[in-house]
């Protein structure tokens, strides 16, 4: 990691340092501090970085640019969704496949990172960082001090709506290893509304990436923020992400996160309800098949009163896969009333999957409402004796159950094309599910 | 069609894959012609259920003895869904709730692959709409009951009736009802009836499961056993229905609590 001590002002402002360089410089001192993260530390005791570790990663856009052209993008667009898509290919943002951002409508602001950072320092000073700078995770720590090189942010003005969503496609394509550290930065004003999906994939079933990608969000009071993370890396593709967000009163977050691919993925949700009433709903599913690891790591913290929080997770596990669900919800004392659920749901597909999962909770007011439940199974021999009885065989009985387990999370989501190409994409999975056309409607 | 049977157990024992000390069925002899409404009565745990499943193809029960054929074919190799295709139908005494899975989208892939099974392409959607109104009203069920999951939710009668609905959509030959009339107040018990009696056409076979006589009020047997310990004890006419009524299992060598007339409100 030498360009950890980059002494030029890495978003290329002219007079460096920037108001990011602060973050920048925690950051490195930080991750001096923390190193990579090893099985004795609690959060990451089911998981083994050192493949990320070990790798000699190199710098996007040190190789010549990806020969990526629109047809290729287009492989990866999300049917019937009308979305401002930015592509980004090994790290490296590509205007030429990108769509204009400039008709989100009134007030809704959407530009790279760099660029804010220059232009509009009004919106980041004050904002940027501060959900991340004290950080106890060294790839946090590790986006920090790289923050402001690459990225994405989407500003909406207070009241003001998006027209449509955005888009982040990150495409990787090359098989020598690149690492990445994208920060992204949503801004939801007084009662705006935005939805902001980052779609992760990969060109070659062998490209080697590593994204750490750190997105803050700030829902303002009456904000909606709808997020979406779709990732579908290849399997040989290590993937941190981290969500972490700031809720305003009368707020509502709703983040969904559906892991397909990657050879090690880890999921940091990290909501902080600091303003009364708000809500947020957290909704994921982590499918593996092969060797794949994926670790959801959780972490609410109701830190006003009469807030309302819902953890969705579901995981199906395949071949030799391993899936890891660590669900934190902290309840400050001033958090009376909290309505927090959290459910993690797991099937398993064959003996040799694994699933560790942990409730952690923390309250620490007294009049509140708080319910955890975890289970992890199979699929329901009855369940198949009853579709079997029907004359339906015993592989698309199976094939129509897992599917029916995973889609569930589905109708939480707002946008019916997402979830129409997750369907698709869970169909694709399964076999024998083929031609079943489940519809949604 | 000729007269050959639709089923025929012969000298049937069975007992539990996983305990083979727990004997079940122990020498079952049974012919089911077309047209013909056979009833099994006996007492709780005298091995009804079991025999259903084992008809139907579940494979917790090892068949240690006999055999039983299905439209002249020995089913031992056949599973349950090569059954259901052939034209066999249970009606589950404990029908599950199917999470996610509308009963629309259930039957739907249950219609198409009976239909890939006879080598036959899927329904369009249009017909599939069509055929699954039509039986909707001559089962007497609501359609809309189509568009939830699968029993999911529903009331111990909204699945005695879904259970009959499914038998009709999918043109079963043999219907096979599993204690259908258990928990079934007189409306829904006469629904379900008449759904029954709807489907009797001289050719359909039925195996009506009871513990009760009350059902076969609605729908008239032509035979009736009497099941206890695994065997049947006694067959007869319709006659037998009434004799158990008065009597109860208790000439077979059965002390039961409950009448044979079901307490008011008893559910499944
Ligand atoms: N899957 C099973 N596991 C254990 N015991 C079983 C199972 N199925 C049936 N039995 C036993 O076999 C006997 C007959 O059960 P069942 O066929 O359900 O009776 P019925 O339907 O007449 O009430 C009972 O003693 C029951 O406990
Ligand atoms: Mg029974």
């Amino acid at each position: 990691m030498t360009t950890l001590d980059a002494d030029r002002c890495a978003c290329g402002c002219t007079d460096a340092p920037c108001f990011v360089d602060a973050l920048r410089q925690l950051g490195r001192q930080r991750f001096d501090e923390l190193g990579w993260p090893t099985r004795r530390d609690e959060s990451w005791r089911y998981t083994d970085v050192s493949p990320i570790a070990n790798t000699q990663w190199r710098e996007p856009g040190d190789a010549l640019p990806a020969d990526v052209y629109p047809a290729d993008v287009a492989r990866f667009a999300i049917p019937d969704l009308d979305a401002v898509t930015l592509v980004f290919v090994d790290g490296v943002f590509r205007p030429e496949l990108s769509d204009d951002a400039s008709d989100l409508g009134a007030g809704v602001t959407c530009t790279l990172l760099p660029e804010a950072v220059r232009e509009r320092a009004s919106w980041l000073d004050g904002r940027i960082g501060t959900l991340t700078s004290e950080t106890d995770d060294a790839f946090t720590a590790m986006s920090n001090a790289r923050a402001g090189e690459l990225g994405v942010v989407l500003h909406a003005n207070a009241g003001a709506r998006a027209a449509k969503p955005v888009r982040v496609l990150s495409i990787a394509s090359d098989p020598t290893p690149v690492a990445a550290h994208p920060r992204h930065v949503i801004i939801a004003g007084k009662g705006a509304g935005v939805t902001f999906i980052e779609h992760s994939v990969c060109l070659a079933d062998d490209a080697v990436s590593f994204t750490n990608a750190v997105t803050e969000v700030f829902a303002d009071d009456g904000a909606k923020v709808e997020h979406y993370f779709l990732e579908q890396d290849s399997e040989r593709a290590f993937n941190v992400s981290t969500l972490a967000i700031r809720q305003g009163a009368s707020s509502d977050v709703h983040s969904h996160t559906i892991l397909l691919g990657g050879r090690l993925v880890r999921n940091n949700v990290m909501p902080t309800l600091i303003g009364e009433d708000a809500h947020c709903l957290i909704n994921g599913l982590y499918v593996g098949q092969g060797r794949q690891h994926l670790d959801n790591a959780m972490r609410v913290r109701h830190a006003a009163p009469n807030c309302r929080s819902r953890q969705h997770y579901k995981g199906i596990m395949n071949d030799r896969s391993r899936g890891v669900f660590t669900g934190r919800i902290i309840v400050d004392p001033v958090a009376q009333q909290t309505d927090a659920i959290q459910s993690n749901r797991n099937m398993l597909l064959s003996d040799d999957a694994r699933i560790n999962a942990r409730p952690q909770l923390e309250i620490y007011a007294d009049d509140v409402r708080c319910t955890h439940g975890c289970t992890t199974g199979r699929v329901d021999d009855e369940l198949v004796f009853y579709f079997r009885s029907r004359g339906i065989p015993e592989n698309v009985s199976r094939a129509m159950l897992i599917y029916a387990f995973a889609a569930e999370g589905f109708e939480r989501m707002s946008l019916k094309p997402v979830r129409r190409l997750l369907a698709a994409e869970m169909i694709a999975k399964l076999p024998g599910a083929q031609g079943l056309s489940i519809e949604l409607d | 069609m000729s007269n050959a049977p639709l089923l025929q157990i012969e000298n049937l024992h069975a007992r539990l894959a996983d305990d083979p000390s727990v004997e079940i069925l122990r020498g079952i002899d049974l012919t089911i012609r077309p047209g013909e409404v056979h009833s099994i009565m006996g007492p709780n745990g005298s091995g009804k259920s079991t025999l259903a499943q084992l008809l139907a193809g579940k494979e917790d029960y090892e068949v240690t003895d006999g055999r039983i054929l299905f439209m002249g074919q020995d089913v031992e190799d056949l599973g349950p869904d090569d059954r259901a295709n052939m034209g066999m139908f249970l009606a589950f005494q404990y029908p599950v709730e199917v999470p996610g899975v509308s009963a629309m989208q259930f039957l739907k892939a249950a219609v198409n692959a009976k239909r890939a099974f006879a080598g036959e392409a899927e329904m369009d959607a249009g017909s599939l709409i069509r055929h699954f109104r039509a039986k909707a009203e001559q089962i007497n069920v609501p359609f809309d009951m189509l568009k939830r999951n699968a029993n999911e939710g529903f009331s111990g009668g909204e699945r005695k009736r879904f259970e009959i609905y499914q038998m009709a959509v999918l043109d079963a030959q043999l219907g096979i009802l599993d204690e259908t009339d258990s928990g079934l107040d007189i409306d829904a018990l006469r629904i379900v009836s008449e759904g029954v009696n709807s489907m009797r056409d001289g050719m359909r076979g039925f195996l009506l499961i009871t513990h009760y006589q009350r059902l076969l009020e609605y729908i008239v047997p032509d035979f009736v056993h009497v099941l206890v310990n695994g065997k049947f004890v006694k067959s007869g006419g319709k006659e037998l229905a009434l004799e158990l009524e008065q009597h109860g299992y208790a000439p077979f060598g059965v002390h039961e609590h409950a009448a044979i007339a079901p307490p008011a409100g008893a559910s499944a």
